[in-house]
């Protein structure tokens, strides 16, 4: 009874999206302020209505309500509580639920903090976000309802959650990703608002950039998170595979990382707004794009769920509408929006236009790199796989001119600048850089590569000329430390963007090419020596855990004879799901990782394949990525963002 | 020339000069990095339109791990196995530690080199972490070229240990 009550709130909240997406606009193009005025409660019952649906499924999967299908695929009594909670989107039918969820949330949002602008452009933004939602409810409601039934013959247990997903980082690391995918829709539906009225100013770019902030932030949170996971949980070290499922969500990274920057331009210059809008529609659309990518099954992926043809097409479908509409939209409206940008070829605008091609080029890349083989195979070529290599070395060259022109970037000012008054700061910090990388790739390496030099070099150009730009900005008029005091906030929050990013080239560079990787055949009591790290397998024993069967290996490691840390690397055999899992141990420190993990038990029943592996400055990555997600809290706590009275009067 | 059309003119060559070189880059690097995929049939006789892979290529295999045919080396880490689909059986070798789903009688595909007519020199081997799973690629190949080969019932049970 109390499942149909949850897909009876569904039900009824598609219709509050129907509502939505049809009354406010009819009221903005009619100047009816009651229809306009609909849409904050509407978007609150739609956003209470799937909430309520929501705890409808986590009290089922809590209460082990095998009577429901997808409980019972997804759950089992053995599991403890809070897995079973986070099982709720450990499968395709719950993460839509949650993506819709976070969907309404977002308009929700967007209802309440908007109060500051004018009626009808928020009657118009809350009625695209509906219109979206009345598609992701659609394609539950028709194809994949989380509240089907197996009665009459319900199972007695269930047959227990993907082991791979009984872990702490996959209960946060979904929630964090849909929020940046579907935080990127408020962007999309400002774009299409705007270009619905052709009025596309400065005001609706400073409205628009909070959130397409946040919805990076989370973007960038929920990545970070989903390869630091994998680093330690798939137990084979990687902290990136270019595994298509990652692409699909590295891509709306890119466009968004681009749209960032672009609504700045046109927030501070009113220019790139034809740009802007083109990228706020590609970095949602390619939030679908990944959505039907890892969705349709059509992938071969970690992610991939059990795929349903039927679910393929009704994403294809979507998609194909909202991208389709939106471009048809734009072609028709897009002139209207057009300036001519009015700047030289050295001003701060080029460089930052150069960055967005350069980002959209490693877009195309991905791209290529991700749907190529299923061209290649639909075309009738066969099966062709592309190895990450491909990725590494374009990647690669792409970075050398986007890091040369992010280091000099922001200090080049708006509009017209001399390249020979940076003529002097570049060279000093070219000087300096290419000392400090060469001082710190001899300090933390013991031999030299090409591309690890490239990498510090990136970093340190990076860091130098912002420390530079740091120091001018702050004795622009005061002293140096009342300066730095007086900065913006969105000041702050392009140097830690920026120096994140340094930081993550940092760790990047260090761990693709001085890691080291063992696979090597131990028996307790054995010792193996990797580098100055002596590893000692001390013992074999048994720990079984509530659903699983398991075994822990203890590994006592010295350096030079001193003691350092004991890891226990684990082996578990999940009953109900009947497979195994590896549980990596790792040794963590800011410049390298020593990291443990059981292979499989050898035929003299002795000894165990293990993996060993050294891994420099692999904490950097994710370092970097939380640096850089601090950099858009800090933009988003910017005042001159927040949603005044006051604001549309200024702007008038 | 007026100096806005040599300006306009500079900045078309420029893109020109980029979008050619990144496309030229990425033929590049596709050309080094594509590998294609056979089933050990494939192998043996060659695909449909009688093509077959050159010692030295690199390429994915899928196929079954043939029952009773995994042999380590007692010193080290070294695998040896047999994969087949209906047809004739393929050699690889392997350095290294299987994947925890990696089981005689399993759907895998490994990532190598040819280094003779039916041996492979594997640098990856995946096996997915489903039971029940087959890698698409190999469940079509077979689909296509001969009867469809499905698990058993009792493998779809998992052994017992």
């Amino acid at each position: 009874m109390i499942a149909e009550l949850g897909h009876f709130a569904l039900i009824i909240s598609l219709a509050m999206a129907v509502l939505l997406s049809i009354l406010p606009l009819v009221g903005a193009s009619k100047n009816n302020t009651a229809l306009m005025n609909s849409a904050r409660p509407l978007s609150w019952a739609m956003f209470l209505l799937l909430a309520f649906s929501f705890c409808i499924l986590l009290w089922a999967f809590y209460t082990n309500d095998f009577t429901v299908s997808y409980v019972a695929n997804n759950s089992n009594t053995q599991l403890p509580w809070y897995y079973r909670l986070t099982a709720v989107w450990g499968a395709h039918e719950g993460s839509l639920l949650l993506w819709v969820l976070i969907q309404a949330g977002w308009t929700v949002a967007v209802a309440t903090f908007s109060r500051g602008m004018p009626q009808e452009s928020v009657a118009r933004v809350l009625a695209v976000m509906g219109l979206i939602s009345v598609g992701f409810l659609l394609f539950i409601i028709l194809t994949s309802n989380p509240f089907l039934r197996t009665l009459p013959f319900f199972p007695v247990d269930g047959r227990d959650l993907n082991p791979l997903l009984q872990d702490p980082g996959l209960i946060i690391h979904p929630p964090m990703l849909y929020m940046g995918y579907v935080g990127f829709s408020v962007a999309f539906s400002f774009a299409i608002a705007s270009l619905m009225t052709g009025r596309l100013d400065t005001a609706w770019a400073r409205w628009s950039r909070p959130w397409t902030t946040a919805a990076w932030l989370f973007l960038t949170l929920g990545i970070a998170l989903g390869s630091w996971w994998a680093y330690y949980e798939l137990g084979w070290g990687g902290w990136w595979f270019w595994d298509p499922v990652e692409n699909a969500s590295f891509m709306p990274w890119l466009a968004g990382t681009a749209l960032m920057h672009s609504l700045a331009v046109t927030e501070k210059r009113g220019t790139f707004k034809a740009w802007t809008v083109l990228l706020a529609i590609s970095a949602f659309s390619l939030s679908l794009l990944g959505t039907f990518l890892v969705r349709s099954g059509i992938l071969v992926s970690v992610h991939a769920f059990a795929s349903d043809p039927s679910r393929g097409m009704f994403i294809l479908g979507f998609l194909v509408f909202v991208i389709g509409g939106s471009l048809l939209l734009f072609a028709v409206k897009g002139a209207a929006v057009r300036v001519r940008g009015n700047f030289d070829l050295v001003s701060r605008e080029n460089a930052l236009l150069t960055n967005n091609i350069l980002l959209m080029a490693a877009l195309v890349v991905v791209l290529v790199g991700t749907l190529l083989p299923l061209v290649h195979k639909q075309i009738g070529l066969g099966s062709v796989s592309i190895g990450a290599p491909f990725f590494d070395m374009l990647f690669a060259w792409l970075m050398i001119p986007f890091s040369f022109v992010l280091g000099i970037g922001p200090l080049i000012r708006w509009k017209r600048d001399n390249l020979s008054s940076l003529a002097k700061p570049m060279a000093v910090s070219a000087v300096i850089s290419i000392v400090l990388a060469g001082l710190f790739n001899w300090i933390f390496s013991d031999y030299f590569v090409f591309m690890t030099y490239l990498g510090w070099l990136m970093a340190m150009w990076i860091v130098v000329l912002h420390c530079f730009e740091l120091y001018e900005r702050a004795t622009h008029r005061h002293s140096f430390f009342t300066g730095v005091r007086k900065l913006q906030r969105s000041h702050w929050a392009m140097m830690f963007g920026h120096i994140g990013l340094a930081v993550s080239i940092i760790g990047i560079a260090m761990v693709q090419t001085h890691s080291i990787e063992r696979d090597v055949r131990l028996a307790p009591g054995d010792n193996f020596q990797l580098e100055e790290y002596n590893f000692y397998f001390s013992a074999l024993r048994d720990k079984d855990g509530p659903n699983y069967d398991g075994y822990i290996a203890d590994f006592e490691i010295t350096l030079d004879g001193k003691y350092i840390n004991t890891l226990h690397a684990e082996k578990r055999f999940y009953r109900t799901a009947r497979s195994m899992m590896t549980e990596a141990a790792i040794d963590r420190s800011l410049t390298r990782d020593l990291y443990v993990a059981m292979g499989d038990r050898l035929d003299d029943n002795k000894s165990w394949a293990i993996r060993i592996y050294y891994k420099p400055f692999v904490n950097w990555i994710w370092a970097g990525s939380i640096i850089m997600s601090l950099g858009g809290a800090i933009a988003i706590s910017d005042r001159r963002y927040r949603f005044r009275k006051n604001a549309n009067k200024q702007e008038a | 020339m007026n100096p806005r059309r040599k300006k306009r003119l500079a900045i078309v060559l420029a893109i020109l000069l980029g979008i050619g070189s990144t496309i030229g880059l990425m033929i590049y690097a596709l050309g080094q990095n594509m590998d294609l995929f056979y089933t050990p049939t494939e192998l043996v006789q060659g695909k449909p339109d009688g093509s077959k892979p050159h010692v030295g290529q690199r390429l994915r295999i899928g196929g079954m791990v043939v029952e009773g045919s995994v042999k380590r080396d007692s010193e080290s880490l070294r695998v040896t196995f047999e994969l087949h689909d209906v047809g004739p059986k393929v050699t690889v070798f392997y350095d290294g530690i299987l994947p925890d789903l990696f089981r005689e009688g399993q759907g895998i595909v490994a990532q190598g080199v040819l280094v003779d007519a039916t041996t492979i020199e594997a640098f990856e081997v995946l096996a997915k972490h489903d039971e029940e799973y087959m890698p698409p690629e190999v469940a079509e190949a077979m689909e296509k070229t001969h009867t469809p080969l499905n698990y058993s019932d009792q493998q779809k049970q998992g052994s017992s240990q």
